[in-house]
């Protein structure tokens, strides 16, 4: 049986790829998957440590937070089709209208 | 160790066999839609193929001139495509349709020496989830060849197919649910098991009777994520050309080609397993037949599994007839009545379905 | 037999996150994200949890993604020749990642053994992860959580709808 270790071990390497993900790159949409790598490389720790202590409620927050990052994402990509209509671009280095 | 290798050829044996019946299947198929038509049509179809003068009843068109013309045409793959994509799309679009009939069960069990072989080729206990999971894998096959075509009128084909393929998709899912609530089980293969009673002793005791609102819910549903006529207008024909598989050709094209007769006879199966009895042949045991005088045929565990086997067969067959006779018969759909159909009818029926089941359920006890 | 399954499919699961990260092109990317979703499904499997690994294939990856290609498709969104990270940032994002990764396997290293619980040996209850038991606990203990999460939805659909119209006048 594989020890829950290794499975923490590759959630956090995608993790930690995701967070690459969301800050090398500058398109919008690339940056919003990384940010759902994350979202599943959570998943997976939360999964393997359900398993470990065999409790369904590990597996009841994997559902919860399904749902949120499927509400997330309706709604963010809402927000860069709204973008793109304005300013033609989801380039985030020239979304820079906020910035000092 | 030699149980697991037994396990595995059986495994192996199945999922060919299953595989091979039904791409054959879906080759025929071809042909009877065309044969068929042209009986509706008054026309006399497709009969120039033949070898030395002999047609054999359109197997000749089927097993040799169709496929041998797909494999043999030039590939065309138009400029400024990304190739990955366009290669990509017609496998993606077939594998969830295949790989589905892995859980469909074609006959009860099958006993060899001391070895009981289920007849599934996977039997899993999340057997309707896993339908839905491939239903909605489904839809990557149609936005992919879509907009891997750097053709308008594909992508156009590709946005309306997969729209139209997720809208059902819930039609579908809420339908199943009903049947899950019935039969208070995932497992198709206990599904069909459970099908076996007969009510007053000589009716067999299918999931129709129980569920006839969700028959109709899961067959319409069914029939739009194949996009079949009436359903047809990511592909439309007379519009689009074929919509989002039009800059395809030779074998990609008879893979998309071959997907709408594969999930043709997937529809069938899938109805024929929870609405029909699936392999249940009325009054058939495992151990032979009771008819309901106290009469009795025993019969050897293998007989027995071939006439679940043709029983299934045969069910399916008249789905898939059904379902081109419906094709030809009906005119298409208008975008937004498909839409309002799928999102305004089908769905608060679903919902209404499973309503209703679930207080039935409460108040008489589970099947 | 289970370590080679994990490592091969481990690997599979990295590379196609790099995927993600590393392709200019939007429509591969959400692709190899679609890749690792599939892969991180059959990882649930392997935990015995059939019912959400089931879950991840219809909503994550046949939905979720989807949409994500829809978005792509109607922006009709190329690769993008501006796009462009300064060598200093990637260099120290890399670095940072990099002592992260090594810092978190570090520790589990060491706290291997530590874990509470029946631990991973221990074959699963019967019924672990089926959709009864995920059912039961969501309409008795979670039932409160579980219908805010239907609010959310709706908020998620209604804003949706509401941010990506079009303007009328």
């Amino acid at each position: 049986m594989v020890p829950t270790t290794y499975y923490v071990g590759l959630s956090a390497i995608l993790f930690a790829i995701g967070v690459i993900g969301v800050l090398v790159r500058r398109n919008a949409i690339v940056m919003f998957l990384s940010s759902e790598l994350m979202l599943n490389a959570a998943n997976l720790a939360f999964m393997a440590f359900a398993r470990q202590q065999q409790s369904v409620d590990g597996q009841v927050i994997v559902f919860f937070v399904m749902t949120v990052a499927a509400a997330e994402a309706a709604v963010g990509l809402a927000i860069i089709i709204a973008v793109f209509r304005h300013r033609q671009t989801i380039n985030a280095d020239e979304l820079r209208l906020l910035r000092w | 160790m030699d149980s697991l290798w037994f396990e595995l050829a059986v495994s192996t044996i199945k999922a060919l066999v299953v595989l091979l019946m039904v791409l054959q299947l879906a080759g025929m198929l071809g042909w009877v839609e065309r044969k068929g038509s042209a009986l509706i049509q008054d026309r006399i179809g497709a009969n120039r193929a033949s070898i030395f003068g002999f047609a054999g009843a359109g197997l000749i068109n089927t097993m040799m001139a169709d496929p041998l013309k797909f494999l043999t045409k030039e590939d065309l793959i138009p400029e400024g495509v990304d190739h990955l994509l366009h290669t990509l799309a017609p496998a993606v679009h077939l594998f969830p349709a295949l790989v589905t009939f892995a859980v469909i069960p074609f006959g009860d069990v099958l006993v060899i020496g001391d070895h009981t072989i289920n007849l599934q080729v996977a039997p899993l206990n999340v057997g309707i989830l896993f339908i839905l999971a491939m239903v909605s894998l489904g839809v990557y096959g149609v936005v992919l060849g879509g907009w891997a075509s750097n053709n308008r009128w594909s992508l156009l084909g590709g946005i309306r197919g997969s729209a139209q393929m997720i809208s059902y998709e819930l039609a579908m899912g809420l339908a199943l649910v009903a049947m899950i609530m019935t039969y208070g089980t995932l497992d198709l293969q206990a599904m069909v098991r459970g099908q076996g009673g007969h009510f007053l002793g000589f009716i067999p005791a299918w999931g129709i009777w129980y569920q006839p609102l969700a028959f109709i819910i899961f067959l319409c549903a069914g029939i739009a994520e194949s996009k079949r006529v009436p359903f047809d207008l990511p592909e439309s024909e007379s519009e689009l050309v074929s919509g989002f598989f039009t800059e395809y050709s030779g074998t990609k094209h008879l893979m998309f080609f071959m997907t709408d007769f594969v999930e043709v006879i997937l529809v069938a199966g899938l109805v024929t397993t929870l609405f029909f009895g699936g392999w249940q042949v009325p009054f058939l045991a495992r151990d032979g037949f009771h008819f309901p005088g106290g009469a009795e045929l025993l019969l050897p565990n293998v007989v027995v599994a071939v006439l679940q086997i043709v029983s299934f067969s045969v069910k399916v067959l008249f789905f898939c007839w059904l379902q081109i006779m419906i094709r030809w018969t009906l005119p298409r759909f208008r975008y937004d009545q498909l839409m309002r159909l799928g999102w305004i009818g089908l769905l608060p029926l679903g919902f209404l379905n499973a309503i209703v089941t679930a207080v039935v359920i409460l108040a008489w006890g589970q099947h | 037999m289970g370590f080679v399954l994990f490592f091969l499919l481990g690997g599979l699961m990295v590379a196609s996150a790099l995927g993600v990260v590393l392709t200019s092109h939007p429509v591969r990317s959400t692709l190899c994200l679609v890749v690792t979703l599939f892969l991180l499904a059959v990882f649930f499997i392997f935990l015995d949890a059939d019912f959400v690994a089931a879950l991840q294939v219809v909503v994550y990856a046949g939905a979720i993604m989807v949409v994500f290609l829809f978005v792509i498709m109607l922006l009709n969104l190329q690769v993008d020749p501006h796009e462009r990270t300064p060598p200093s940032w990637r260099f120290f994002t890399l670095g940072g990642a990099s002592v992260f990764v090594l810092a978190v396997l570090y520790l589990l290293r060491a706290a291997g053994t530590l874990l509470p619980g029946p631990g991973m040996q221990s074959a699963a209850p019967a019924g672990f992860g089926s959709i009864e038991a995920v059912g039961l606990r969501l309409y008795t203990q979670y039932l409160l959580q579980f219908e805010i999460t239907g609010l959310l939805m709706l908020a998620g659909v209604i804003g949706a709808v509401v941010l990506a119209k079009r303007r009328v006048g």
